[in-house]
């Protein structure tokens, strides 16, 4: 047993059991917000620092040896994803705080966040493929729940079409952990990682595909994102803030472990798919965004777009380990600032009472430090030295040009142009047209918690942009860890393979 | 006995496709329910069927005689089950509150997010 690994699924589970017993009580309930998120991110770091020192970190629950008993495994990609989420997470709980409304928080809103986060965190950190797929329904039920909460017309609707394309991914991942465990006997990653090697069927190739489409729907990549702009901009914004950093990493994560450690880059069928998801992906979601006009919208079909570079560094794994440390890279500044971003919005929001396009305007002038907070994510999502993107972007292009896949080059730089364009759109008509006449008053109350949480997210984008040569290190050292999976099974299995 | 089940595991599958691709949101759950226990018995019959050959492992043994059948797939299917009992009575839930909201059994009156 070791602690730290557990513990990033433990706090949040506590938090959010005892968020639930003091459920009456808005005081504990906030307290346990701000407790149990600011342990997260301290056991997260803590995690990483140990998992940075030692490789791999393994612990068997129950002590059942590996592979009989269940294990989760810290390994750097999964240390990272978990700081990641524990800082969106510390970030959503403090905008929550000064955000949720005292009905939404009696239905429940708190605990329902931290058993999303316990969700995410198991999902991380399993080292058990059916493991991770009760993690996806702790996550996904959880995140059902946070979705509907408020109950109003948009939301019903855009759940309807959530809840049925997640329960057909999970069915679909659950069809291939059965196949899958028919073939080779066995749940454990490692040990399957192992075994399949020694399986020369065709039935390979139909479980990674049933797996690439149950893992393409939960990251929403081409041709199955069309739930997540049907749904992501009808909650809360707390909650689409949340969602928007982290639910669909977690299937860009599940498709990082799965296609490097268990079926390899090499069948040229995989890459094939996978090269085409990525560019496709990159192009339908940034040209959706141009069509769009409402500001949770923009950002939301910008998420499917985004997700594209990440399954390109993944695409390109095998042929560049620049591609792959770019594509981690990716994700470590997309989730800081596509949550801010959203966050930036319900602060707009707040502010004029809208999120059409049409009916803003003139914010430059009144909260000229509020546009800076936008400009600043903004820009680094679409790529301007010297921030987190425009680093996250070079990588991964850097690696394109490495493995000659120019067609995927030249998408995606003609996709960061177009992100630019998003964002000047944003900028133009939120911040700087004249405001609309009629526009509401805006709303009293204080907003510092939001303002403070926005900050505190542009300062981490900033410090990656200007640190990035640490961060690349890292992301680095993860891409060779996930492309030498021997030493993943070694540390499960205790033995070389 | 495989072949069979196999048979039945592909007709719910597709049963459980055709009512997901209907308008009616009532007919919508009853797929997702199709489909949940089409991945159950799939498990089932994909981890091998092995008849009259309970896994129990006799008082002086350390390993049950012979072979046996697998109840790590069995297991699986009664977490999968529970889960899928959870999720689905969410989706129950969801569907008649979106019928109270939208005042009809229709997905394409529930567009007003898509565009």
């Amino acid at each position: 047993m070791n602690l730290l690994v557990i513990l990033p699924i433990l706090i949040p589970l506590a938090a959010g059991a005892l968020s639930l017993l003091g459920r009456h009580s808005q005081r504990v309930q906030a307290a346990l917000a701000v407790i149990g998120s600011v342990t997260l991110v301290a056991s997260a770091v803590a995690l990483l620092l140990a998992t940075w020192e030692q490789g791999h970190i393994v612990s068997e629950l129950g002590r059942w040896p590996a592979p009989f008993g269940i294990v989760l495994v810290s390994d750097l990609l999964a240390a990272i994803m978990v700081l990641l989420s524990a800082i969106t997470g510390a970030a959503t709980a403090f905008y929550s705080l000064g955000s949720i409304s005292i009905a939404h928080r009696k239905g429940g809103y708190f605990p329902l966040m931290h058993l999303l986060l316990a969700g995410v965190n198991g999902a991380f950190l399993t080292g058990d493929i059916f493991n991770l797929y009760v993690w996806f329904e702790v996550m996904l039920v959880a995140s059902f729940s946070l979705l509907i909460l408020g109950g109003e017309r948009a939301q019903m609707e855009g759940a309807i079409k959530y809840v049925t394309l997640n329960l057909v991914s999970s069915a679909l991942f659950l069809s291939a952990v059965g196949l899958l465990y028919g073939l080779v006997g066995t749940l454990n990653m490692a040990d399957i990682a192992v075994k399949l090697k020694e399986v020369d069927s065709g039935m390979t190739t139909v479980i990674a595909m049933l797996f690439m489409v149950a893992f393409g729907i939960k990251a929403a990549a081409f041709p199955f994102f069309f739930w997540l702009p049907a749904s992501y901009h009808t909650p809360q914004v707390a909650v689409s803030a949340l969602f928007a950093g982290l639910l669909t990493k977690v299937g860009v994560y599940a498709l990082f472990r799965v296609f490097t450690l268990i079926f390899g880059m090499d069948d040229p069928l995989i890459r094939q798919v996978l090269l085409w998801g990525a560019g496709l992906t990159m192009v339908t979601g940034v040209l959706g965004a141009a069509a769009q006009f409402e500001f949770r919208r923009i950002l939301s079909f910008h998420i499917v777009s985004q997700i594209g570079y990440m399954m390109m560094g993944l695409a390109l794994a095998s042929v560049s380990v620049l591609a792959l440390a770019g594509g981690i890279f990716y994700i470590i500044h997309h989730i800081i600032v596509k949550a801010n971003l959203f966050f930036v919005s319900g602060l707009v929001y707040r502010l004029r009472g809208s999120y059409e396009l049409k009916q803003l305007g003139g914010l430059y002038r009144d909260k000229p430090w509020l546009a800076l907070l936008f400009l600043i994510p903004a820009l680094s999502l679409a790529g301007m030295p010297p921030l987190s993107g425009f680093f996250g972007k070079f990588i991964v292009i850097r690696g394109g040009v490495e493995a000659g896949a120019w067609a995927l080059v030249a998408a995606a730089l003609v996709v960061g142009l177009l992100t630019l364009y998003s964002m000047t759109k944003i900028w133009a008509e939120v911040f700087w047209k004249a405001a609309p006449e009629n526009t509401p008053p805006a709303a009293s109350g204080s907003n510092t918690l939001l303002y403070a949480t926005v900050t505190g997210l542009a300062l981490i984008t900033v410090a990656i942009g200007l640190g990035a040569q640490p961060v690349l290190v890292l992301s680095q050292a993860a891409a060779e860890q996930l492309l030498d999976p021997s030493l993943y099974i070694t540390a499960v299995l205790g033995e070389a393979p | 006995m495989t072949s069979l089940m196999a048979l039945v595991v592909g007709v719910l599958y597709a049963a459980a496709i055709y009512m997901m691709l209907r308008r009616s949101i009532v007919k919508l759950v009853i797929g997702l329910v199709l489909l949940s226990n089409a991945a159950n018995l799939l498990i089932f019959t994909a981890a091998g069927l092995r008849r009259d050959a309970p896994p129990l492992v006799p008082d002086d043994a350390q390993m049950p005689a012979g072979l046996v059948a697998d109840p790590l797939a069995q297991a699986l299917i009664l977490t999968a089950i529970v889960i899928g009992f959870g999720v689905l009575a969410f989706a129950v839930v969801l569907i008649r509150r979106a019928y109270e909201v939208v005042e009809a059994d229709d997905m394409h009156q529930m567009r007003d997010t898509d565009t």
